[in-house]
């Protein structure tokens, strides 16, 4: 264990601007859920012009110190200094007007209007009772190009990319509020060279003195950007570090709480069982070109490829989301239709899809209800499932899948990100499926979170189920899959087995360059 | 649901309809008063029970509907259309237990049409069920020609009118029928997979749910309930007005059920909360008849009234109870009210 047991901040080094008095100083936050002490005595101090990461497990409580910050919670307990004064948020509203900005990973902002008046929407430049729309946009104008970005402001927001749109959001939230800015996840969705152009504005930032919080779950950027970390688990700090004096293992650790095992390459057996499921020329015009697949147990398949090259859309034809055009398939050698996701779901497939809160979850519903929804559905509704066997099945998984909740009454939407992944491959799980479509099953979830699901699929196959798992991490797909188809352009473009499974192999793949040798 | 769960979830429309029986009381002491004479019971809460019997019907379907996220506007004129069928097929010589299925089967059919046009056809629910709101009437009026059917068949009017063991009858059925459809889709797994879908359609289709089927059924239910709500109405003034029979009820279905504390966004309901609902606003119905009131206060008072009702009801007010029993201290209360972000 590197947990040094001491979770009060470390005495501030000499490189920290300690001359003034810091921008933001939060001690001593509580907040309690029915059942749950989400923050429990939680420290937290920014220093001006310091971009300070905040990291976590999913569930550890970033989501809620940062609610607390910003008035969308009451804290049940502690005091927040803000520039040196005391300050007290009552709302989002309210957070802003002190001080405090935030920007979130959805860009909270108004598609349809255009940059310039999304930008100063609440506080148009007037002339008389008209906006004037002039000084607007030439305000903008000045405004965006500070931050190194020249665009026209009197596009509608939605014309450009998701980076710029953040870029909008962080030079809304800076304008309006100016000391100090919390990023939540704000590179879920960029590309590598949109995150540089987001970098470069942050790192800008800091020159005006402005406190920069920085929520991501990708290690290496905090490494990259940050000064200074604070992680949290299970609602308590449990340390504060200076980001040049340790290394991402001893981060890692720090958010485990142990010792990561070294990803190891799962010393993947060529036992393969008997064919499953061949899928023969499945295509859906401008979804997917032809697609074949056959499919044996114990085995997992990873569909590789960029965003918009087609995994989503293949996961979704084969499981009848979407309905193809053309296509047969087999299943263990009868020919199968399958329509809808009912029918699959008759078959024993199952589908976790790439969108969790939209497609995945049912909000509202109790954790228990959303785990035994798939298996009630195949049931049928006149077949109820006994409440004992409901209970059972319920605590069954949360167990094994170590699903953190208050209780199973509670509505899954409060559950975090990577549990409430958990609970819905619990829901598929139940259905004791053969054959398991896993689109991004890590997307937006802690490392922790993260190791579990990669050993879970490992330990899927090694039971006899079938999986097949798109993804855009490339490692992950190292780590678990016995197959890479790789797409591009909605269509398959190569496969790699065995040793050619490398990182390297599936990007030059994917790039259309030459296969480097396959890794002896 | 456990019991206890069950009693939570009730407890503020008991209360309010508490409320409102008590206000009864005190407009006419004689309020709670119950006689038994020529084999029937007679009372003022009698009344509430008999009266209250077509919303009670109407909010049973609503409240399924309106559990997918849905409405139905058009229960009121299906009451006029089933109550014209069950007329004019008593009137063909016909009796009165085919006349009975006949309507049943319209309003089934009236409930299959509207599904049709919500699960397949997609279209909003309330456009799709405007459609027959404004149809049904003149189809109402088609069936029965252009006139008030009157009818003399005891066995029909029996259903609006006559008593079982000295209760009437549109009393028992509305118990029965409400009992039984909130037993039956608590016991199977109906009420669970009618929730999901009103909270979640697109996860609730990728589960294996057949949404558009469920979605289908509710909507053949609401038709159904409505079907024998209009018999009722027309059972109990011996004829079938086209016009006015089951006129602007499907309103107060619909605030039935949000009294009934049912979310209009969808997801998870309670019949017995929508049915106690029912009975709240015919008790304030009752309310402004005994006060005495001249009549042109009614539709104002009545306003009000559950104006009050819905104000104690909202989540704002809810907190505010909260906090105000729990001892949190009191200068804290204003701010605690939980702060939704309205960007």
């Amino acid at each position: 264990m590197t947990d040094d047991g001491n979770p009060t901040l470390e005495a501030p080094t000499p490189e920290a601007p300690m001359l003034e008095a810091p921008m933001l100083e939060a001690k001593g936050i509580s907040k309690f859920f029915p059942g749950t002490i989400a923050l429990d005595d939680v420290e937290l101090t920014l220093h001006r012009g310091e971009i300070h990461a905040l990291l976590g497990e999913n569930g550890a409580g970033k989501s809620t110190l940062i609610k607390c910050l910003t008035g969308v919670y009451r804290r049940d307990g502690g005091e927040i200094m803000l520039d040196g004064e005391a300050v007290d948020p009552l709302s989002t509203h309210h957070s802003q007007t002190l001080g405090i900005g935030t920007v979130y990973q959805e860009v909270n902002l108004l598609p349809n209007l255009t940059v310039a008046e999304n930008l100063y929407l609440g506080r148009q430049p007037m002339r008389g009772p008209f906006v004037a729309r002039r000084a607007m946009n030439a305000a903008a104008r000045i405004s965006l190009k500070s931050f190194g970005i020249d665009i026209d402001p009197t596009q509608p927001l939605s014309a450009f990319s998701v980076a710029i749109q953040q870029v909008v959001a962080i030079a809304r939230a800076v304008e309006l509020s100016g000391k100090v800015l919390i990023l939540d996840e704000p590179t879920a969705s960029l590309d590598r060279e949109e995150v540089e152009l987001l970098f470069s504005v942050i790192r800008q930032l800091t020159s005006r003195g402005i406190a920069i919080v920085f929520i991501t779950h990708f290690i290496d950027q905090v490494f990259e950007i940050c000064d200074r970390a604070t992680i949290l688990r299970n609602g308590q700090v449990v340390g504060t570090r200076q980001l040049k004096d340790v290394s991402q293992k001893d981060i890692v650790s720090l958010m485990l709480g142990r010792q990561l095992e070294a990803r190891v390459r799962a010393p993947k057996s060529n036992v393969v069982g008997k064919t499953l499921l061949e899928i023969d020329g499945l295509r859906k015009t401008g979804m997917l070109e032809a697609f074949s697949l056959k499919l044996r147990e114990r085995e997992v398949v990873g569909l590789a490829g960029l965003l918009g090259s087609g995994r989503t859309e293949t996961a979704n034809l084969i499981f009848g989301a979407v309905r193809a055009d053309h296509g047969a398939m087999k299943l263990r050698g009868h020919e199968i239709r399958i329509n809808n996701p009912r029918n699959a779901v008759a078959h024993g497939f199952a589908l976790c899809p790439e969108d969790r809160k939209t497609e995945g979850i049912v909000g509202d519903l109790s954790v228990r209800d959303n785990i035994i929804l798939a298996l009630q559905a195949r049931q049928g509704w006149m077949r109820p499932i006994p409440r004992r066997k409901v209970e059972e099945i319920a605590q069954h998984y949360v167990r094994t899948l170590d699903i953190r909740l208050a209780n199973l009454d509670m509505p899954v939407r409060l559950l975090s990100g990577g549990n409430q992944q958990k609970a819905i491959l619990a829901r598929w799980l139940a259905t004791d499926p053969d054959f398991l479509i896993l689109d991004e099953p890590t997307r937006g979830i802690d490392i922790g979170a993260h190791a579990e699901i990669i050993a879970l699929i490992n330990r899927l196959r090694e039971d006899g189920m079938a999986l097949l798992v798109a993804s855009s991490e490339m490692e992950e797909l190292v780590a678990y899959a016995t197959r890479v188809i790789v797409m591009r352009d909605r269509r398959q473009v190569g496969e790699l087995t065995g040793d050619e499974i490398t990182s390297n192999n599936i990007i030059h793949a994917i790039a259309a360059e030459p296969m480097v040798e396959p890794a002896s | 649901m456990t019991r206890h769960q069950f009693i939570r979830r009730i407890t503020p429309q008991l209360i309010i309809l508490g409320v409102v029986l008590a206000l009864n009381f005190l407009v006419f002491h004689d309020f709670f008063k119950i006689e038994f004479q020529n084999g029937r019971l007679f009372g003022n809460v009698i009344d509430v029970l008999n009266r209250g019997a077509p919303t009670a019907l109407l909010c049973v379907g609503m409240t399924l509907v309106i559990a997918t996220k849905g409405i139905d506007l058009s229960v009121g004129a299906i009451m006029a259309i089933a109550g014209a069928t069950a007329a004019s097929l008593i009137v063909d010589g016909h009796n009165w237990v085919s006349a009975l299925m006949g309507a049943l089967a319209v309003g089934a059919l009236c409930g299959v049409w509207n599904g049709f046009l919500v699960a397949f056809l997609r279209i909003q629910p309330i456009v799709a069920t405007l459609v027959l709101m404004v149809a049904g009437r003149g189809i109402a009026q088609l069936i029965t020609e252009g006139t008030i059917l009157t009818f003399l068949d005891e066995g029909l009017i029996h259903l609006g009118a006559g008593t079982v063991l000295g209760i009437p009858t549109p009393v028992l059925i509305w118990l029965f029928l409400g009992g039984a459809v909130a037993f039956f889709v608590r016991r199977t797994a109906l009420g669970m997979l009618i929730e999901s879908i009103g909270i979640n359609e697109a996860s609730s289709r990728l589960a294996g749910i057949n949404s558009r089927v469920l979605l289908l059924c509710v909507y053949v239910v609401s038709g159904i309930g409505a079907a024998v709500a209009g018999v009722i109405v027309a059972a109990d003034i011996q004829g079938a007005d086209a016009n006015n029979a089951g006129l602007w009820l499907e309103l107060d279905a619909i605030l039935a059920v949000v009294i009934g504390g049912n979310s209009l966004l969808g997801g998870r309901f309670s019949i017995v909360a929508s049915l106690l609902g029912a009975m709240i606003i015919q008790s304030v119905n009752s309310v402004i008849l005994l006060s005495g009131m001249p009549p042109e206060f009614n539709l104002v008072i009545k306003a009000l009234l559950i104006l009050a009702i819905l104000v104690i009801q909202s989540p704002k007010v809810g907190h505010l109870i909260y906090i105000l029993r729990a001892s949190a201290p009191p200068p804290e209360v204003k701010q605690t009210t939980p702060v939704k972000d309205v960007n």
